[in-house]
């Protein structure tokens, strides 16, 4: 049976147990004088016997689904004759697409290896298999569980509790699934980047200054090694991040400032939000925004003041990134400003001070603390942005602090390097790896910093 | 008494630069917000500017005479002669008797200025209703990019002009004479990608889009709301729970292109599951939002009062029965407010669908959530890095579908937060 037909079909069966489940309690119920002789109320007698019947068989369901196919691979790849084993990882999905055009008839077997086309018909098999394998398999998971969780049900057994700590548990590990995605970042970047340090130096990488990563495909290939030197990746990425904090910090803390002083309710109103729409509008509308329009006008800018500007340039990713940011740093300096007491103002103003005074002077070295927590953050985002740079900042690594210039960033690398084409095992696929685990582990040390300060300083006041 | 004077004198002096401070200070202000809000007019203004015109087709509207014989068509009865017709000969007949000033010799140059695949539409027309054969029909097709662009944007400096000076007198003259003429794009709505800007749409992103967002919330909003009870009303105060804090916190700053490796390497590599399809795109985006969704459901529970569960407990509910039957139902507005907002970010997220395979050129609209798709951002993307100007047209049309989305999302938060949220 097709997965997409199992699901429902356990659906149902939840639903058979659920009723069956009732009844049965309800049944057991009535000689003693109905359910209040029972020690839990017959509807969770029902659940229990519906998680029962749904939970194990889920699980079951969504192993054989996510392994599935792994499993089919390598059994079919184990079965190949020796000349037409794959060698290497790449060769292994090539072969392996060659099979599967067999099998789905996207390819003739007339035209196919004969190993191949064997191969093909198992793969049919083991799918086909596998499929009625695992319907079996859910069905009777669910059907058994359901049978047992009725056969249990017993007017002194508390169904109410075992219910509620079942669900507690499903909660928790609903809670623990953020440690999950982390592991799995860590790990699924982890084992890639050891493979790229066992072709690729340390040294090579932190502090080479050259990035080139297209690899030779034949040994005699002319001017095709490829160097992975990070520091120009390095360079671009923070030239960048630096032109949009340069926008961001000043024109995101004036508007906090403005806002939380001195306007009206009225204005708040109507301004924030608005400010709150730049943080709403995707990245790839801005990219789109940098790449077509402002990166043409500060070239011709240039031009027409006798500069040298490549159309594709650091000042309009960092410019555009920036106009991006000002709501972050905005909102999160409105909320430190906000939590400065209000006795502090107080204080000043009846000393004689002006509010510019007030705010300089007191309020704003009060709330710099959680305002530099709030710009950390800003940097991390910063650093972290894809779209607007893949879009706008180009794809040469050039080690430049001309912010006319094309450069590149560790995002753009990235998103370059893993989409189309890829080669399996190359240091130029793994290199992509390595440059996200730098990016990851940057990123979260700004971020814990960022986090601890702003809630240190934030609680100070309360 | 004269030092007191010269006091109150530098203090009058003082005053005036300080107050010419304090204004100065306002200004800034007023500047930085003027400068934040001009900025998003004028990205508005610059995405409308280009992308107006994308929701404009450019049509002809012909006579064509159907005479089985110029098209090749020995057997009208037989679906397969049909089928192998010459199509093409009559709309370019046809275009010359609407173009009188053409010669001999200039159907090539003639054929250039409609789409190329109006010969295709012509076969279908006739396959369906063999009986217009023999009879001149008025038909619409649409115009080649090259006349739609000309038409267009004559007068934009961005867009180069391909046709010869001789081919633009002739689409003056078609223009003035009402045989080309604009219409609403329904094309765009109804098509998936194209090479051919004339025919590219949305349709198929669209759907993209629908099922991977079907995925996500399925996922992230059960599984989310499911852990900040847990985090908010049973988790003990240890060191396990600190870190599962501490790890939601983190995910919510990570940058969206680590959760595109996170996918690449575990739900493709890992599990094998296709490439380029809703379902890894919802997995992916799935674990992106949920932070967020995590993060606003555990305020939402927060500013359910302790009376309600006071009153609860005090009449005898078990914990479990006090958080599903009295704190969720009244914490549900919050939680879906903040979905929503989850949501919508989800919506416009591109980089790490980018790294499992949705930049691919899909032209047929998916039906399924295994099936190969894109989605609205990426096409976006894909369009905006064409070569083509026209496709730079579509890509600010697409962007505008896309934000009516998103301030439609945005709106019905603000809807239910002003609607339901309840003040205590």
């Amino acid at each position: 049976m097709q997965p997409a037909n199992l699901f429902p079909l356990l659906v149902v069966l939840v639903g058979i147990a659920f009723a069956l489940g009732y009844a049965r309690s309800r049944a057991i119920a009535s000689p003693l004088g109905g359910i209040r002789h029972l020690k839990s109320l017959p509807f969770y007698y029902a659940a229990r016997a519906a998680l029962w019947c749904g939970l194990p068989a889920l699980i079951i369901f969504a192993f054989w689904l996510g392994f599935e196919d792994k499993v089919i691979q390598t059994l079919v790849v184990a079965s190949l004759p020796e000349d037409l084993r794959p060698e290497s990882a790449g060769r292994a999905s090539l072969v392996l697409s060659q099979i599967s055009n067999v099998a789905s008839g996207a390819l003739n077997p007339k035209y196919a290896p004969e190993g191949i086309v064997e191969a093909a018909k198992l793969l049919t098999t083991l799918r086909e298999e596998s499929k009625f394998m695992m319907t079996i398999l859910v069905v009777c998971v669910a059907v058994l569980g359901a049978f047992i969780a009725w056969l249990r049900i017993a007017p002194h057994i508390n169904a109410r509790e075992k219910v509620e700590s079942m669900l507690r548990k499903i909660f928790f590990m609903c809670a623990a699934l953020a440690i999950l995605t982390t592991m799995g970042i860590v790990f699924s970047v982890i084992f890639e980047t050891v493979r790229f340090f066992q072709k690729i130096s340390f040294i090579e990488f932190f502090f080479g200054t050259n990035w080139s990563p297209q690899t030779a495909i034949r040994a005699d290939q002319v001017g095709a090694e490829g160097a992975f030197g990070m520091i120009p990746l390095f360079v671009g990425t923070l030239l960048i991040s630096g032109i949009a904090m340069l926008v961001a910090v000043p024109v995101g803390l004036m508007s906090a400032i403005y806002l939380s002083e001195y306007a009206s309710k009225r204005m708040r109103g109507i301004v924030k939000p608005l400010l709150e729409m730049l943080a709403g509008v995707p990245t790839v509308v801005y990219g789109f925004f940098a790449a077509l329009t402002v990166a043409p006008f500060i070239a011709d800018a240039a031009h027409a003041i006798g500069l040298d500007a490549s159309t594709e340039s650091a000042l309009a990713a960092g410019l555009v990134m920036g106009i991006m940011i000002i709501p972050f740093v905005s909102s999160l300096s409105d909320d430190v400003i906000n939590a400065v007491p209000q006795t502090m103002r107080d204080g000043s103003l009846a000393l004689g001070a002006t509010q510019a005074e007030t705010m300089t002077k007191v309020i704003f070295p009060a709330a710099l603390p959680g305002i530099m927590g709030g710009i950390l953050l800003a940097v991390s985002r910063a650093i972290g942005e894809t779209m607007i740079v893949v879009m706008a900042a180009g794809l040469a690594a050039n080690l430049t602090a001309n912010p006319l210039d094309a450069v590149t960033t560790v995002t753009v690398q990235i998103v370059t390097l893993l989409t189309g084409d890829q080669e399996f095992d190359s240091a130029k696929t793994l290199s992509a790896f390595a440059l996200g685990m730098m990016l990851f582990v940057v990123t979260l040390v700004l971020n814990i910093v960022a986090l601890h300060v702003v809630r240190k300083y934030r609680e100070q006041y309360e | 008494m004269s030092n007191s004077h010269e006091q109150a004198e530098l203090v009058r002096k003082s005053l005036k630069r300080r107050y010419r401070k304090e204004r100065r200070f306002r200004l800034y202000g007023i500047l930085a917000i003027a400068l934040a809000i001009s900025a998003l007019v004028i990205l508005f203004a610059d995405i409308i500017g280009k992308g107006y015109s994308g929701f404009i087709k450019t049509t002809m509207t012909l006579e064509v005479r159907l005479d089985p014989d110029t098209m090749e068509i020995e057997d009208p009865s037989d679906p397969e002669s049909l089928r192998r017709g010459n199509y093409g000969k009559p709309i370019v007949e046809a275009l010359k008797r609407a173009v009188p000033s053409a010669g001999e010799g200039d159907e090539k140059s003639l054929g250039r200025l409609i789409n190329p695949y109006a010969s295709n539409t012509l076969r279908e027309a006739v396959i369906d209703r063999p009986e217009i054969l023999g009879s001149p029909q008025k038909m619409t097709f649409l115009a080649s990019d090259d006349t739609s662009v000309y038409v267009k944007h004559a007068d934009d400096p961005n867009y180069s002009i391909k046709l010869s000076d001789e081919q633009q007198r002739w689409v003056d003259e078609l223009v003035e004479a009402g045989v080309i003429e604009g219409a609403f794009n329904d094309v765009f709505f109804s098509h998936g990608d194209s090479r051919e800007p004339t025919s590219a749409g949305v349709l198929g992103a669209m759907v993209g889009s629908l099922l991977t967002m079907a995925v996500t919330l399925v996922l992230s909003f059960p599984i989310g709301v499911a852990a900040a009870i847990y985090l908010e009303e049973f988790a003990p105060q240890n060191r396990l729970t600190d870190f599962i804090e501490v790890n939601i916190n983190n995910l919510a700053a990570v940058p969206s292109i680590i959760f595109g490796l996170l996918g690449l390497a575990v739900f493709i590599n890992l599990f094998g599951l296709p490439r380029s399809v809703p379902l890894v795109g919802g997995l992916v985006l799935t674990l992106m939002t949920l932070p967020t969704i995590i993060i606003s459901s555990r305020a939402a529970i927060k500013s359910v009062p302790p009376s309600i569960r006071e009153a609860a407990e005090g009449i005898g509910a078990s914990k479990m029965q006090v958080v599903l039957h009295h704190v969720l139902p009244l914490a549900m507005p919050g939680m879906l407010t903040g979905s929503i907002i989850g949501m919508a970010q989800a919506l416009g997220e591109t980089a790490p669908l980018l790294l499992i395979g949705m930049v691919a050129f899909i032209v047929d609209v998916p039906d399924g959530f295994t099936d190969a798709a894109t989605v609205l951002p990426v096409q976006i993307f894909l369009w905006a890095g064409s070569p083509e100007l026209a496709f730079i047209e579509r890509a600010s049309a697409a962007i505008m579908v896309l934000l009516t989305f998103l301030i439609g999302m945005n709106a019905l938060a603000i809807w239910m937060r002003r609607r339901l949220e309840r003040r205590w």
